[in-house]
């Protein structure tokens, strides 16, 4: 009977309606404890009072987002004065993160452009080789890091035998230093994006705009690039943001001058001498900072699809 | 040099080789200008490998290839005067229509104004004119193909390679865009060479065919010359239906050889220069040159019985077993059933061969 069928068939898909809330549990409170939860704690936490010796009262306060952004206080009687030493910190550590993304791309691009156009069977190989510095302990590549770049490390050792320089480059405690180690740091999350999006390219495009008299760097600007831009824009991301909150490299190899945000926050919860709320106010800019950042990408990237 | 007969593009000694194994062979051909020029043969036969040698994107392993005189196999594709028409036209998918048809154009110098406008034109050319804001995908296969002949043809090359343009399209599209392509062809002017492995498409189109296999030219010329008279078993076997018989040479007498098939029957076709007396070769018949008839007619005369018919809409193709010897094959074309007879299957009848329609083949 044709309507038994049917209802039958209508049956079947509402059972599955049911069980799809159940299904996504698992998901749902991964994402509630692993992912909200400590946001939001962090979040709660930046508007409570500070105990001395770590800790919080909960006592509801707006002291920590006072002290980030304001020398003279906003509540006080005279009008309100900046406070430049966390911004400052703050800018530094976006001109940092930016500077090391920059590096990772241009390294990174033809990393992952020569491995995407190997023979299918060595490309994995090349990942490989790419992944196989992530086995070791970040605080201890960093550490290496640092032996490296010393006045009288390999480098500089490297760099006078072959007569390029006649004394020691002075990398260790600067901005370079930590511009360095970040690069080192989050490189592969450049390669693999920009790797996966070069090798779904189809290489007749390049041959069709070398056919049609473009030249390789017009092929590469105007047929390549537009190709794998979500690769390249994933790759970015990937490396901006954990560079942003990054405290390993800048602590190690930046010295006490290159302080960056990730120090500052670490500082707050590391031994007896922190604040907690302050820590946790200094997050809050962060996280506000780069949701922007992805909303202006997101935006781009949804405005590129529909022009034209 | 620049007298009349300059070739559009000379092939010369050309060779083409990945490590141990040789896609081509010494390969020396000569295209005419203006002409349409057709690579046949099946897939793996080099005919490819040949186009993309002359669009620049192999290099010649030994030889050299000349465009209008101008040695050009060191040259990048980007410096050279041809454009293609790629088999899955690699359209730019981030471009509207009007700037993937442009693109060629201001690559050569010209103004983003003057390169659309040429653009334009190009796309009112091939009918196209409406969908020039929209994206390669917004399009379908046939109007892809287009933008893509289009593009190919904006910047003026002089030459243009298609590399089995019509392949994805469906049977309808592609007689319609072989007929389009030829039209466009007499048109512009422009030196076509085309690639396929569509004997059909090769034959309707073409002024001339290379025939390939396995790397080498097997045979040269007209569409007619290339059926009409296949020099060896490949191309007769590759182009077209044909009965291929093994025969034996018994005598050759005025231009003509009389020879014999296996169960004694005996034809007589035009003689071949390097095919002499006592020679096994095989001779090419084409279906189409056979009638059949109750009685035996006064050319070449084999008795048979009908084994089956087989109605294919335009024409009738009918399997004759010989008393001894191998079967044959017989089409007659519909129109002509006021002439010619279809007889039911088991009955015995004899089948002729109309005069010069045997040929034989070198190996």
């Amino acid at each position: 009977m044709a309507g038994g069928a049917a209802s039958g068939g209508s049956a079947t898909t509402d059972t599955y309606k049911d069980a799809r809330g159940w299904l996504l549990m698992p998901a749902w409170s991964v994402l509630l404890v692993l992912s909200l939860a400590p946001v939001f704690m962090m979040l709660v936490y930046s508007f409570l009072t500070k105990e001395f010796r770590g800790g919080v009262i909960w006592e509801f306060s707006l002291a920590a987002y006072d002290q980030f952004f304001f020398d003279r206080g906003l509540f006080g009687d005279d009008p309100p004065v900046i406070e430049w030493t966390y911004l400052t910190i703050f800018w530094r550590s976006i001109w940092q993160a930016g500077a090391a993304t920059i590096l990772s791309l241009l390294i990174g691009f033809p990393t992952a452009y020569y491995i995407a156009t190997r023979p299918e069977n060595v490309r994995p190989v090349w990942l490989f080789l790419i992944t196989i510095p992530y086995w070791v302990n970040l605080l201890i590549r960093t550490v290496s890091m640092k032996f490296l770049l010393r006045d009288q490390g390999p480098l500089n050792d490297l760099l006078m035998s072959t007569g390029l320089i006649s004394e020691p480059i002075h990398i260790i405690n600067t901005n370079l230093a930590v511009q360095l180690g970040l690069f080192y740091s989050y490189l592969p999350f450049m390669v693999l994006p920009i790797y996966a999006a070069v090798e779904r390219y189809n290489f007749a495009l390049s041959e069709a705009a070398a056919d049609l008299y473009a030249n390789k760097w017009v092929t590469l600007r105007r047929v390549l690039l537009p190709a794998v831009k979500p690769g390249v824009v994933a790759g970015c991301i990937l490396v901006f943001v954990p560079s942003l909150g990054a405290f390993l490299a800048p602590d190690l190899l930046g010295g006490a001058k290159n302080f960056m945000i990730g120090s500052l926050i670490e500082e707050q919860f590391k031994g007896n001498a922190g604040n907690w709320p302050f820590g946790a106010a200094a997050s809050m800019v962060l996280l506000t900072m780069v949701l922007i950042i992805l909303l202006i990408c997101a935006r781009q990237q949804s405005k590129a699809g529909k022009e034209v | 040099m620049n007298d009349e007969t300059l070739s559009a593009v000379d092939v010369r000694d050309a060779v083409k080789r990945y490590g141990d194994f040789t896609a081509l062979k010494t390969i020396s051909l000569s295209i005419k200008d203006n002409e349409f020029f057709t690579l046949l043969g099946p897939s793996g036969c080099g005919k490819t490998t040949l186009l993309r040698m002359i669009a620049g994107f192999e290099d010649v392993t030994e030889g050299a290839i000349f465009l209008y005189g101008d040695e050009i196999e060191n040259l990048p594709p980007h410096q050279r005067p041809v454009n293609t028409v790629f088999q899955n036209y690699a359209l730019f998918p981030q471009m509207t229509i009007l700037d993937n048809v442009a693109f060629g154009v201001e690559m050569r110098g010209n103004s983003k104004a003057e390169a659309r406008r040429r653009a334009g034109e190009m796309l009112e050319l091939v009918q196209l004119s409406q969908f020039s804001s929209r994206k390669p995908s917004q399009l379908s296969g046939g109007q892809q193909q287009r933008v893509a002949l289009a593009r190919a043809l904006a910047p003026e090359p002089k030459v243009l390679l298609l590399d089995e343009p019509l392949s994805a399209l469906d049977l309808k599209l592609r007689k319609a865009m072989q007929l389009e392509l030829k039209h466009l062809q007499r048109e512009t002017g422009i030196t076509f060479i085309f690639v396929t492995h569509d004997q059909e498409e090769a034959l309707t189109m073409s002024d001339r065919i290379a025939v390939m296999s396995a790397g080498e030219l097997q045979q040269l010329g007209a569409p007619t010359d290339i059926y009409e008279r296949p020099h060896n078993m490949f191309v007769a076997d590759f182009i077209g239906e044909t009965n291929l018989l093994e025969v034996s040479v018994d005598k050759i007498a005025q231009g003509r050889a009389t020879c014999h098939l296996g169960g004694g029957h005996e034809l007589t076709c035009n003689q071949v220069d390097d095919i002499g007396v006592g020679a096994k070769v095989h001779m090419s018949i084409r279906p189409e040159r056979l009638f059949m008839s109750d009685i035996p007619a006064e050319a070449e005369s084999l008795k048979g019985t009908v084994k089956e018919n087989i109605f294919a809409g335009t024409d009738i193709t009918t399997i004759v077993a010989l008393a001894e010897g191998p079967d044959f094959i017989v089409r007659t074309s519909n129109s002509d059933r006021g002439n010619k007879r279809i007889f039911e299957p088991g009955t015995e009848m004899y089948v002729n061969m109309e005069m010069g329609a045997g040929r034989l083949l070198v190996d």
